[in-house]
């Protein structure tokens, strides 16, 4: 495919990008916070499309663009549930629970680690330190820490999330 | 997802100074305006003394020569991990007379070793002090640019920086003629994508150029050649949010805390098996079972101490018998281990080392880059002994194949430190704990926690494992 043909950013996030962009000296520095945009607003989740235009706007090969968003365990680069709940199981989590708190949300939302749930309702993974080692265990749904977890507590926060 | 507006949950819990028993002068300034209500605001922080420094250094006729002076002169070391000299740091950058190229500062927010969650504190209970922070030491490096690189997940970090950035922008304080003088700075806000490596300075840089966070060798040294090739210097939060505090109280103060070669206070956070976990600040040279005792309550559940982590995952676990090490670089090194970032984790009577070594061994796999050989199957190698001997299926060979292993990795076997930080712990289980390691294997079993383990979901491949 030649670059004139791969796909084009919404013109909303063009615009945000073309701001973004001043902020460095070059381009290319703003890809991980745009690359961040796109998965908030397409979708949840970096599709093929996606890396293509992001290729396109920052003019870097769509492989640059794969090899950047693969390294980087925020970005998804497969289908996620329409919430992405993920549970710390670093050791300070670890220590107080966090395998309880992460199979009280498998069992809650029906999804393995890693996986997803049949409805396409929860994304279930595991994550490293999230820096609330003082508050532990936490997970985290869609972005939002919730701290000092009781296995009992795992519902109610999962609960309100359809 | 996660377009919803950011929720704002509990965050990290900050216990109010306790009073502690200790001989060490004790003096609470870093998290002085933590607990105020609107802390994070502008007008707060100008009246609990926000912004004195910077007006007393733009309008006092301060060279940025001798703001370097006053912070080298104060002993200040960096609270990152390392403990460099931050004067010291601050001087290799070049004299902009002879080499005029655009320099830059990164602020290092990745905040991500195993048991750290002291920036968080700061970010988003006293943003401005960080800003504040940064305007001196560009003031003083005479950098017009400062990039601040927060970890993606710290989602409210990010937002009251962020929110700070634009309050002092709109008060004249960031951008051009900063109090009406000629001194310019911009202050611009960075999201990383979830990776450990990128708290390493190099790494960091790489990501903040859009690239994989893949460690750079040295040298050369980023105040050389850093961010797009130009000097740049990197500081960890807690680091710059001392650096206000340094130039109003002066050198002589900043020294009065803390010991002769590691001055001031700083955040120790505590976590794991304690009653009551938190970030407190404590004057460096506190014993550490002032802190487990009188900060954080004790053992939880009226148990006794097992082990304990000085200072994140990086640094060995110690046995219960050194708990009355002093908290500074020097001490926690005699006594085998590092003050690295302050975060004591505790393990009670209960708890199994070898799990704990099998966790963090995990992290270090999952977080390796991927460069170099010895670290990238290093780390997997140790991850799969300590998985096997906390199974039960490893064999006494197993104990000096993980020595064998860690010295194959470090020290500086590897372009950047994370072989080294899975390597020291390995070192310090099997010196300190090998007693433990050898009843796993004799049992064939775990001699801990034997329920708990039936049920577990363990050693499955974490989603989204790079490299």
């Amino acid at each position: 495919m030649s670059p004139s043909e791969r796909p084009a950013l919404p013109e909303a996030l063009r615009a945000e990008f073309t701001e973004l962009v001043r902020h460095y000296p070059e381009r290319q520095a703003a890809l991980i916070p745009a690359l961040h945009r796109c998965q908030e607003e397409l979708g949840g989740w970096l599709t093929p499309e996606t890396l293509e235009a992001c290729a396109e706007f920052f003019g870097l090969e769509p492989v640059e663009v794969f090899g950047v968003a693969s390294f980087y365990p925020m970005f998804h680069l497969r289908p996620v549930g329409r919430h992405v709940v993920g549970v710390c199981h670093n050791i300070s989590c670890a220590l107080r629970g966090a395998e309880d708190i992460l199979r009280e949300t498998c069992r809650v939302t029906g999804s393995k680690p890693g996986g997803v749930s049949a409805d396409g309702r929860f994304s279930v993974v595991r994550l490293e330190c999230q820096g609330a080692c003082t508050a532990a265990p936490m997970l985290v749904l869609d972005g939002a820490f919730h701290e000092n977890l009781a296995t009992a507590d795992v519902a109610r926060v999962l609960g309100g999330a359809r | 997802m996660s377009t919803e507006p950011t929720k704002i949950t509990s965050p990290t819990k900050t216990a109010l100074p306790p009073k502690i028993t200790s001989p060490l002068k004790r003096e609470i300034y870093l998290l002085s305006r933590v607990g105020l209500r609107d802390s994070h605001t502008l007008p707060v922080y100008k009246a609990h003394g926000g912004y004195a420094a910077l007006e007393q250094v733009l309008t006092g006729g301060f060279t940025p020569a001798q703001v370097i002076q006053i912070v080298k002169d104060s002993g200040l070391r960096g609270r990152g991990g390392a403990g460099f000299s931050t004067g010291l740091k601050w001087s290799f950058m070049p004299d902009p007379a002879k080499d005029p190229r655009p320099r830059y500062l990164a602020v290092n927010a990745d905040e991500s070793e195993p048991g750290t969650c002291k920036d968080r504190v700061l970010m988003e209970q006293d943003p401005h002090g960080l800003v504040e922070g940064i305007l001196l030491a560009c003031f003083a490096m005479r950098v017009k640019t400062a990039y601040v690189y927060v970890r993606g997940e710290y989602r409210l970090s990010h937002e009251r920086v962020a929110a700070a950035v634009a309050e002092a922008r709109a008060a004249g304080l960031v951008g051009a003629k900063i109090l009406g003088t000629d001194f310019a700075c911009d202050i611009w806000m960075h999201k990383g994508a979830g990776a450990y490596i990128c708290g390493e300075e190099t790494g960091l840089m790489e990501s903040l150029e859009g690239k994989r966070g893949h460690p750079r060798p040295k040298p050369p040294f980023p105040a050389g050649a850093g961010l797009w090739r130009q000097p740049t210097t990197v500081n960890n939060v807690e680091t710059l949010a001392n650096v206000p505090f340094v130039i109003t109280r002066g050198a002589d103060w900043f020294k009065s805390l803390g010991t002769p070669k590691s001055p001031g206070n700083v955040l120790i956070g505590i976590s794991g098996h304690v009653e009551r976990p938190g970030v407190y600040e404590l004057p460096l040279g506190i014993s550490a079972r002032t802190v487990l005792e009188e900060c954080a309550g004790g053992v939880w559940k009226g148990r006794k101490l097992k082990a304990w982590i000085p200072g994140g995952s990086s640094t060995g676990l110690l046995p219960a018998a050194k708990i009355d090490v002093a908290m500074d670089h020097d001490s926690i090194r005699e006594a085998g281990s590092m003050l690295g970032t302050g975060a004591m984790i505790m393990l009670d009577e209960t708890a199994c080392t070898v799990r704990a070594m099998q966790v963090i061994a995990r992290f270090y796999e999952h977080e390796s880059c991927g460069q170099c050989s010895q670290c990238r199957e290093g780390t997997e190698w140790l991850h799969q002994i300590f998985a096997r001997i906390e199974r039960g299926q490893g064999r006494m060979e197993d104990i000096e194949l993980l020595s064998s292993l860690a010295n194959g990795m470090a020290p500086a076997k590897t372009i950047c430190a994370l072989a080294d930080a899975a390597a020291i712990p390995t070192h310090a289980i099997v010196k300190n704990f090998r007693a433990e390691l050898e009843e796993h294997v004799r049992l064939g079993r775990c001699p801990l926690d034997v329920e708990r383990h039936a049920a577990e979901l363990t050693d499955l491949v974490p989603e989204g494992a790079h490299a």
